[in-house]
Parts: C-alpha cells; structure tokens; sequence
C-alpha cells in the first residue's frame, strides 16, 4: 500500500460509493481484481489516504470498506477507461447484491 | 541476571466441561505452529524452492477445483465462495508477495507463507468493520491449504497428535472438536467459546475437561508448559507451584473417587424417592457415542444430531450414505428410540461449503428448518433416509427450529412428498413414525397450545430458548453471564411448554444442556417434566440426584420458586432447599 499521491502522468479517476448491506467483501472484491486484471496498465482504489492494487483482492479486502464509503477508482492509461467503466458500474450496482 | 523459573499464573474462563486433568501443554494453532521450521535456502536451491511453492499452490488449486466440481449445481451461491478463494490462491498479494519473500530473504516456502499471511492478518485487524474484518478468514483457509501441501500434510489434523497432551486452542470448530482422541487428550482450554457453545457440548460429550473463553490461553502458553486445567470451575494455570500442584493432584483424586461413585449407580433406575419413574435420555453426534451413552444408563437416544456428517464431508451426503448411518444407530439402539433431528445447520455450525449467502447475523438468519424449506432436495433427502431407516428400529422424527405452525404445516407437506418418491421407488421403509417439534424460539412457546396440535411431542431445546429469550449471543464472553437457565423468564417459557403439552396430550421431552445440570432437575421435575435427554456423561450425576429427590416436595417448591423474580435469588433458594443432595464437585465455588 501506498499513500496517494498526484501522478505526474495523467491519470483517470472517479469517485463511487460502496452501496451494498454487507460493504466490499471477498466476492465483490474477487470480481473486480478479475476486471482490473485485464487492464493494459494499473489500476488503482483509494479510500481516504489509502491507496491499493485492484488486482489483488486481499489488497481490495484490507481497505475494509463497509456500506456508504467513498472509492476512487484510478487508472493510469485511457486505454483502460473502459474497465474503469466496468467496475464504476459493478459499484452502483452494489456488487449485483441489491 | 538468568531468567528465572516461570511463575504460576492462574486464568479464569468458562468452565466448558468439568474435570481436573494436569499435563503439558500442546498448542494448536491455524497455521500449525508446531510444524512450521525456518531454514535458510541458498542462492542455487532459491529457484527450485519457489517451484516447491509453486508446484503447492498449483496442487492446492487443483484440490480445491476438485472441491467445486464435487458440489451439487444447485448449491450455486456456494460456487462464488468457492470461486473467490479460487482467485485468491493467485493474488498478488498472498501468492506474488511470498515468492519476493522467498527470493529476497532466501527463506524456506513454508515460513515466506506463514510471514505472509501474518502480515495480511495484521492488516485485516485494522479494518473497524466486523464482517469486513472477518474475511481473512477466507485468506487464512487458503494459505491453510497452500500450507499443507508444502508441509506435506494433508491438513494439519490434531487427530495425528500422539502425546497426551493438553490441546491449547485459539478456538476448536465443531470438526476439530470431534477429532480429539480421547486417550490421547487430557483435557482442552481455548480462547474462544463460552458456556454452551458447540465446543463445550462436545467436550463434556467426551467427559474431558475444558475450559473455554480464556482470551490469552494461545499467548500466555508455551509448548510443554505445565498446566491444571480445572473444568468445574473454569480455571487454568501455567506453571504451578509445588503447593498448587500437590493440592489439584488430592482434589483431581477426590473428583475421580466421586465419579467411580457415581458410575457405578448409574445402571439402576431413574425413579425418585417417591415412586416417580423418570426417563434419562442421551444426546449424541456420533454413531460411536451409543456405548458411551449405554454404560452411562441411558434409556434412550433423545437427540441425534445430525450435523456431524454434513460438516465431515464437507458436501451434502447422499440418501444412502445418510440411512447407512441412520441404519446402523437405530440398530445398535434397538429395542430403544432414537430421535433423530433434522439438520440444524447454519447458526453456530457455520461451514463455508452449506452457506448459501453471507449472512451477518447467522443465529436469526436462515438455519435449521428454514435452511431445509429453502433447499427441499437437501430435506428430503434426509427425510428418506430417516424413513428408511426407521424400518429397522424404533425412530422419532424431530424438527428443529419451528417458529410458526405455517413451519410445521410445510413440513409436513415436505414429509407426504417424500414419502411418495419412497412409494415411487419401491424402497422399503416405515412412515409410521412420530413427528415432534423443537420449541427452542420464544415465538413457538407462545404459539405452543396451536403447534401442539400439529405434532406427536414437544422437545425444548434450552441452549437457542435461553439465548433467543434473552438475547444474548452465548460465546460472546461479555454478555455470557446473563446466559442463565434459572432466570424467571426462562422457567415460564417452560412452564407454558409443559402446560400446553399437557392440555393437548402429547408428550414432552427437554434435550438441553438444562437438563443435564443436576441443579436443574428439582425445578423440571417439579413442573411435571419427566423426559431429560443430556449428554450421556451428565446422565450419572443427574440421576443420584433424582434417586434422592422428593418430586411432591419439589412440586411444592415449584410455587415458591416461581414467586422470585431474580435468577439469583432462585439459585440460591435451590441451593440452601437441596444442598443436602446437590451433587460434589460440579456445582462447587
């Protein structure tokens, strides 16, 4: 882990909120280190200073994110704008729990 | 300065089971400890070690594939578990920060996993939510299972420990627990775990002694530290002193005076001083535990669970291999009943291949009849092989969890379905057989006068009864005081039980642990209560008691004894009433 700092490279983000009961748990967490784990370049989640990998989901897990807390998602090439969509997505839907 | 001679330090639990046993310790931990070296690998030797991890990983992975493809499709929720400790074995985290450890500290795979997955424990402790925080539980069964392909074990088993030993536990799950060998263990004492939970009903079902919720006992104790373990008064200590020693070996000598006493009473019958015949009944998890419950002087089997066999297979069992079981019990017990529960899965039996859904209050959410009614393939395949078991020997079909008459009302269509595909198939099996409800939710007891009408007996099962009425969570050590069998209220959930089963005319049995406490019995039996079913070890000393006991005196009690409006005060009242016949040992300090 590593505290977020501004990138010298442009970098996407987008602000989400976790909306399921249960918070981000190990199979919301399996799921979208499956969808970053395709990404060309990094992909990244931070809640306040903490800033984690998002293809490891123990990583994901140590942010203990419970329901109504805010996520940024990040990346680090456009070219990934499109996983970044995808787990923007599976985050408003809460985790296909709701 | 030299270090001296560790000092005696005394801990108090939860007395779990009772009994005195002195001996070394022997921890047991997740990660097996005692197993685990350190060693060094040299720069040529690095590149074949992270193949060992490696090539474990890929076994553990394999294994666990297996595990999936073996499940039932229809358990699907299951699968996502299952899958997300699939992904898990690959993380970068677990998997790609050990094979750095390895390489950069040039150490063994065994102790790069286990610094590893200390570190990701520690981190998950940070996290302030509860449920979130306990998800490394699904790390840990993974690097469990990583674990034991590099050690070579299958799985680190404390059915392969060999010394005599005091097994020191941060918590027993109901699978370990079961695999204690008696001769081989003295006695247990674990961090977690109250009066009551399911590891202290298996630890007085094997008559060891336990003492539970210790907090520190994994932390305070070393390998081959002595201890006294004092299960009848909830109290362990490290490293006593000679004088402490020499007294627990005369009081471990008494308690084992007392207890030939008592065994050899416990073949003659269950009838107090004045006539009345009572029937002491025993609760048992296994198929072995028949013998036990036999010499002990039970009559019957009053609870079977059935749990057991789910958990150990970790998959749901087949109808065949269920009435092979069911089979060989109702055979062994014939002439005699036995009373076999449904699955009471889910609530304090939690095992991550039956849950369907995480749920974060598992004791209210979908357990036992509500688990069956959800899943009815599951149930009836249970329900025939009971039926078909039943062919063979005496079988009472007993439901757990009934909450509502639209429960009993389902099942019993669940049971006509079941009894069809039977006719169907042309098995052999007798579907005579009585059909009983667990009144254990406060909402069955109220409703009882109506469930009566839909069933052949009651049995109250105190243990959920006590805990849903007071709610109170009995393994959590902060509220575990208030878990108390004598409080006002529990002994009118009882006594409208009893008096609902008695205007109805079906028969009444309890199958709690209330039962097997003797200071209990004068209570119950002065209600009008005469089925006890317990856990065969407590049958002995509960029936001194009611060999001694005046059921006329105790109905006159009753009266007084439903006037106090304070447990205390109705403990103390038993206590000075019957202090004359109150058994030595299990009730004393």
């Amino acid at each position: 882990m590593e505290s977020a700092k501004v990138g010298k490279n442009p970098i996407t983000i987008r602000k989400t909120i976790v909306n399921n009961e249960l918070g981000m748990h190990a199979r919301p967490a399996a799921k979208i280190s499956e969808i970053a784990g395709t990404a060309q370049s990094d992909v990244w989640l931070c809640v306040d200073v903490t800033k984690v990998d998002a293809t490891s989901i123990i990583d994901i897990l140590t942010l203990g994110a419970i329901k109504g807390t805010q996520v940024i998602i990040e990346i680090q090439d456009k070219a990934d704008v499109n996983i970044l969509n995808q787990i923007l997505e599976f985050f408003e839907d809460g985790f296909g729990e709701k | 300065m030299k270090p001296s001679k560790s000092e005696q330090l005394v801990l108090k639990g939860i007395s779990g089971a009772p009994g005195i046993c002195i001996g070394k310790a022997y921890i047991v931990d997740r990660e097996g400890v005692n197993i685990i070296k350190r060693y060094p690998i040299s720069d040529d030797m690095l590149p074949k070690e992270i193949d060992r991890f490696k090539h474990a990983v890929t076994k553990a992975k394999n294994d666990h594939a297996h595990v999936i493809e073996s499940l039932d499709e229809d358990i699907g929720e299951n699968l996502t578990i299952l899958e997300t400790h699939m992904a898990l074995f690959k993380d970068k985290m677990l998997y790609g920060t050990t094979l750095d450890t390895i390489s950069n500290e040039k150490i063994n795979a065994e102790w790069a996993l286990r610094k590893v997955s200390r570190k990701v424990k520690a981190l998950f402790q940070q996290i302030d939510d509860k449920y979130l925080q306990a998800r490394v539980n699904d790390i840990v069964q993974v690097s469990d299972k990583i674990m034991a392909y590099l050690v070579g074990a299958q799985d680190i088993k404390i059915c392969d420990i060999n010394k005599r030993v005091i097994i020191v536990a941060h918590d027993l799950s109901p699978a370990d627990a079961s695999q204690i060998q008696l001769e081989r263990i003295k006695g247990f004492v674990t961090d977690r775990g109250g009066k009551d939970s399911h590891t202290s009903i298996v630890a007085k079902s094997l008559n060891i002694p336990a003492v539970l919720g210790l907090v520190q006992a994994t932390t305070a104790v070393k390998n081959d530290d002595i201890l006294i373990v004092d299960g009848s008064t909830g109290t362990m200590i490290i490293n006593p002193d000679e004088d402490t020693l020499f007294e627990y070996e005369e009081r471990l000598a008494r308690y084992e005076a007392y207890r030939a006493g008592l065994l050899r009473e416990s073949h003659l019958p269950a009838v107090t001083q004045d006539g009345v015949s009572l029937n002491l009944m025993a609760n048992i998890e296994l198929v072995e535990e028949v013998v036990a419950a036999k010499d002990y002087g039970a009559s019957d089997i009053g609870l079977f669970r059935t749990e057991f066999l789910y958990l150990d297979l970790k998959r749901f069992p087949t109808e065949d291999e269920l009435l092979c079981k069911y089979k060989e019990l109702v055979e062994l017990m014939t002439p005699n009943t036995v009373t076999i529960r449904t699955l009471d899965i889910n609530g304090d039996k939690v095992n991550p291949y039956l849950t369907a859904m995480e749920e974060a209050n598992p004791s209210l959410g979908l357990r036992a009849v509500r688990f069956c009614l959800e899943n009815e393939d599951i149930f009836i395949t249970q329900l025939k092989a009971i039926f078909r078991a039943a062919a063979f020997g005496n079988i009472k079909l007993l439901i757990p969890m009934i909450s509502c008459v639209e429960e009993i009302i389902q099942v019993k269509q669940v049971i006509s379905k079941s009894i069809l595909q039977l006719e169907q198939e042309d098995k052999i099996f007798n579907k005579d057989i009585p059909l009983g409800a667990m009144i254990e939710v406060p909402s069955a007891v109220i409703m009882a006068d109506q469930l009566a009408d839909h069933v052949d007996f009651f049995s109250i099962g105190t243990n959920d009864l006590i805990q849903y009425s007071m709610a109170i969570d009995r393994r959590n050590r902060q509220v575990a005081h208030l878990y108390q069998a004598l409080s006002p209220a529990v002994l009118r959930m009882i006594k409208m039980t009893y008096d609902a089963a008695k205007n109805k005319g079906i028969e009444l049995v309890m199958c709690g642990e209330m039962a097997g406490d003797p200071i209990n019995i004068p209570v119950l039996v002065g209600m009008g209560l005469t089925n006890f079913s317990m856990n065969s070890v407590s049958i002995p000393a509960v029936k001194r008691l009611i060999r001694d006991l005046d059921a006329e005196k105790a109905k006159q009690n009753l009266k007084k004894i439903m006037n106090f409006n304070k447990a205390q005060d109705i403990l103390d009242f038993i206590l000075k009433e019957y202090q004359a016949i109150l058994p030595f040992g299990e009730t004393d300090e």
